[in-house]
């Protein structure tokens, strides 16, 4: 009796007609941005990195990924919808990038050469039907050295540059590929391509509110397997106030904010909460005049970086910064040995009566808030507090954020009375990292070398790296730009970001990046 | 009547024209443009000039301004630089989440607030009165968004009885639970203002008039005291509403620092980003409806009021 009744389970089994176990409750993960609106989901997003973060890398893809599995060191770039990419041993000015085969868009299409083309003609050809004003205005931050893009065959095109460009592939990280069929499906509109999107990425649409929220859904078919998201959704919050972030979190309406006020990270640990700090790729800084001002002066500009006690900073912001001595945080593959600029009250007095900068009168251009700039006005006052105990008189020149990237993006020479600028900025790579600070064909207007330093002797060392395919022999040339930055002080340094994230309870396998970028799609969520 | 609504209508032409010109003339005099904000930071100086030619943003602001005029006069207040959306698409979506959130403060607010008002003028320099005038001071003084970050420490965070910001969904649902949940705390804050305007509006208003010499000899020909207040209520009624009207428009511009405090995706929340981002179109299609808003109130508060009081003659 026992025995038949066993091998009738078991047939019944086999044939499926036992009732299924229950299905697992949809596992949701809800995402508080700090972003004030939606992030653009029409391909480049916008609302900075943060739009990247959670839109971009979610919905789609580019030809180059960024590796965000570990934690312990800066993240750097890995193959995307490209295998591979190598410099043409014939032509250092033309890239040549192998695609991945069997990809396919979340509305099924095939991925190949013809929709890279596609989309680049989308980036930059103005005359092209899926051309876009504001696609064109994104990429154009990426492409700026871009010339042509050909076919050579069905699943390999070749990137031809202006000039010789080795970091060529960490610009193609930034472009994201949107599916051609969809797009023409909604005759080419980006706006309502924006509303049902469709690319290659590990998150299909779902749903939009404007203004209010974003859901995504698993996409099951993704080509990285080890990359398909543990959890069912995604749903993306944008909520601008800090404390809203943390009562959210704190009231169970969230999962996972970004940078919580850092006055709040006690009470969020007290309830249980999980505060993840990192390094990344992130500088607090001044950028400097080089042509109007005391700054022009080696010694002012060393004196300005002796006399900050940097040890100030990151107590006052509740341990979520670095110190900043250089221009890269320590942990960065080209850091090297650089000079270091200890906390001197008595140098930095020296060093000004020396330049005979006495009182060293300078205006600094700060913002009341803004995208990286943490706790602006508190951390300007300290600023000043430690320059003028030195001999420094410090006048603040106080803008909204808009109007400091204006500041910035001008240059010097239309604001001479302003002597630094204190933009955070963003170093995911070696180019907008270093390159554009200090390379003189990056003197704005034209780029971000804001304060015209010049440099013959940098200015070589940049194109000899620009022109090196060998990884090594870059990565020692990059090395010596670092060195060289510190040693010619060409910022104020003061600190870098840990960018604080808090999380339920509830989420688990989270790997905070050493990026700006960060992948969700290893998160599972506990039972309630 | 009629008349005299439509030279009021007409009126409202040159003031949409000026608070336009205003507003235009604002943001430009500000430094920064949209196109700071769209591009990512890294930028050069040749896209921004490249994609401030495609906005049309390089041309001369009269020039700009007559071409925002036109499409407007046309029916189209264009598109959101920041977002590409339709700027009506975007008014009426915030706009509607405003006037629910306003609708309710408002109703709270005036139902409150006449009852406290005339309970503290009725029986002025009692407990009740001075109960009434520290509530009102209380509410005008207080400022709204650090009320509101407190009620949600207190409800959301530490009781977690009420969602602490968003508002559930795009479009509320009466019938949902968890919609009016979402309701509560932003209400309650945005209330806090206007009842103590107007409550002490009422209180004064009808103190002023319980001291006229028509209430003795009312109450000397035996009318009942609840009939004596109704004919006081009525005489007190058009400085109060006068009142009611302004806050009305005022709680329709959306609160700025209550939506953010929320993440209410109302007008106050849509104009705070379409002003750090410069985002002309947007702006002035949200700051000319508001107008309007505030334009038609006060008209329907000044009809409501001559016909409540004859002696409101309007020429």
């Amino acid at each position: 009796m026992t025995l038949r009744r066993a091998v009738l389970a078991l047939a019944l089994l086999a044939s499926g007609a036992l009732p299924p176990p229950a299905r697992a409750q949809e596992q949701v993960l809800r995402v508080a941005m700090t972003a004030g609106d939606i992030p653009s989901t029409a391909g480049i997003p916008d609302q900075g990195f943060e739009g990247w973060r959670f839109v971009g890398y979610s919905l789609y893809d580019a030809l180059v990924s960024w590796d965000l599995s570990r934690a312990d060191r800066v993240a750097d770039i890995k193959p995307g919808l490209a295998t591979e990419w190598r410099i043409d041993p014939a032509n250092n000015r033309r890239w040549i990038f192998t695609l991945r085969q069997g990809v396919t868009f979340h509305d099924g299409s095939p991925f190949t050469a013809d929709d890279v083309l596609w989309n680049f003609a989308r980036f930059t050809q103005e005359g092209a039907r899926q051309f876009n004003a504001r696609q064109f205005a994104f990429a154009r931050a990426y492409l700026g050295n871009y010339e042509s893009i050909e076919k050579i065959d069905d699943h390999t095109v070749a990137i031809i540059t202006k000039q010789p460009d080795s970091l060529l592939p960490y610009n193609m990280s930034f472009l994201m590929l949107v599916s051609p069929r969809r797009s023409a499906e909604v005759g080419d509109d980006a706006d309502a391509f924006a509303r049902n999107p469709s690319g290659t990425g590990p998150y299909r649409f779902s749903r939009m509110v404007p203004g209010e929220r974003l859901e995504l859904v698993r996409n099951p078919d993704y080509w990285d397997r080890a990359r398909v998201p543990r959890h069912d959704r995604l749903v993306l919050l944008p909520m601008p106030e800090a404390s809203t972030r943390t009562a959210s979190l704190l009231s169970g309406q969230v999962d996972f904010i970004e940078a919580p006020a850092p006055d709040a990270i006690p009470r969020l640990r007290s309830s249980r909460m999980q505060v993840v700090t990192n390094a990344y790729p992130h500088n607090w800084a001044y950028q400097l005049n080089f042509v109007d001002g005391p700054f022009a002066d080696i010694r002012v500009r060393r004196a300005a970086n002796h006399a900050l006690n940097r040890a100030d900073f990151t107590e006052m912001l509740g341990g979520v910064a670095l110190e900043g001595f250089t221009n890269m945080p320590p942990g960065t593959a080209y850091y090297g040995s650089p000079r270091r600029y200890e906390f001197d009250q008595a140098r930095a007095r020296a060093l000004l009566r020396e330049a005979g900068c006495t009182p060293c009168r300078v205006t600094l251009a700060i913002s009341t808030s803004g995208s990286g700039q943490m706790q602006p006005l508190p951390m300007n006052e300290l600023v000043k507090a430690q320059l003028e105990a030195v001999g420094f008189q410090v006048t603040f020149q106080v803008m909204d954020w808009n109007a400091l990237l204006q500041v910035g993006r001008d240059g010097r020479e239309k604001h001479p009375g302003i002597h630094g600028i204190n933009i955070s900025r963003s170093l995911q790579d070696p180019f907008n990292g270093m390159l554009r600070f200090v390379w003189s064909a990056q003197a704005a207007p034209r780029g971000s070398n804001w304060g015209h330093y010049r440099s013959a002797e940098m200015d070589a060392l940049i194109d000899r790296a620009l022109g090196e395919f060998d990884d090594a022999r870059r990565l020692a040339l990059l090395t010596q730009i670092h060195e060289k930055m510190s040693e010619d002080a060409v910022m104020l340094w003061v600190a870098h970001d840990l960018n604080p994230r808090a999380l339920s309870p509830r989420v688990r396998g989270f790997v905070q990046a050493q990026s700006w970028f960060q992948d969700l799609t290893p998160i599972t969520l506990a039972p309630r | 009547m009629l008349g005299y609504v439509a030279r009021r209508l007409l009126a409202a032409v040159p003031i949409a024209l000026g608070v336009s010109v205003v507003c235009f003339a604002l943001v430009h005099l500000a430094p920064g443009d949209p196109v700071q904000t769209l591009l990512p930071p890294d930028a050069d100086a040749a896209t921004v000039a490249r994609l401030r030619e495609l906005y049309g943003l390089d041309r001369p602001l009269p020039v700009q301004y007559a071409a925002w005029l036109g499409r407007v006069l046309a029916g189209d207040l264009g598109r959101s630089i920041a977002t590409g959306r339709p700027v009506a698409e975007e008014i009426r979506r915030s706009l509607g989440n405003t006037v629910l959130l306003a609708g309710l403060s408002v109703l709270l607010a005036f139902s409150l607030a006449f009852v406290l008002g005339t309970v503290a003028g009725r029986w002025r320099g009692g407990w009740l009165d001075r109960l009434v005038t520290g509530v009102a001071v209380l509410g005008v003084s207080v400022p709204n968004y650090w009320l509101g970050i407190v009620l949600v420490i207190v409800f959301a965070v530490e009781l977690m009885a009420l969602p602490a910001s968003g508002m559930a969904g795009d479009a509320f649902d009466p019938t949902s639970w968890d919609h009016l949940r979402h309701l509560v705390l932003p209400v309650v804050t945005l209330s806090m203002i206007p009842v103590g305007i107007i409550a002490r509006t009422t209180r004064s208003a009808v103190s002023e008039a319980m001291n006229q010499e028509y209430v003795t000899t009312l109450r000397a020909n035996g009318l009942p005291e609840w009939r004596v207040l109704r004919h006081v209520l009525k005489n007190a009624m058009p400085p109060v509403l006068a009142v009611m009207g302004l806050q009305f428009g005022t709680l329709m511009g959306g609160s700025i620092l209550v939506e953010t405090v929320f993440s209410w995706p109302g007008s106050g929340f849509l104009l705070s980003k379409a002003i750090l981002a410069r985002d002309v179109p947007v702006l002035q299609g949200t700051i000319l409806v508001l107008a309007m808003i505030f334009v038609v109130t006060n008209l329907t508060v000044d009809l409501v009021q001559s016909s409540l009081d004859p002696r409101i003659r309007r020429a």
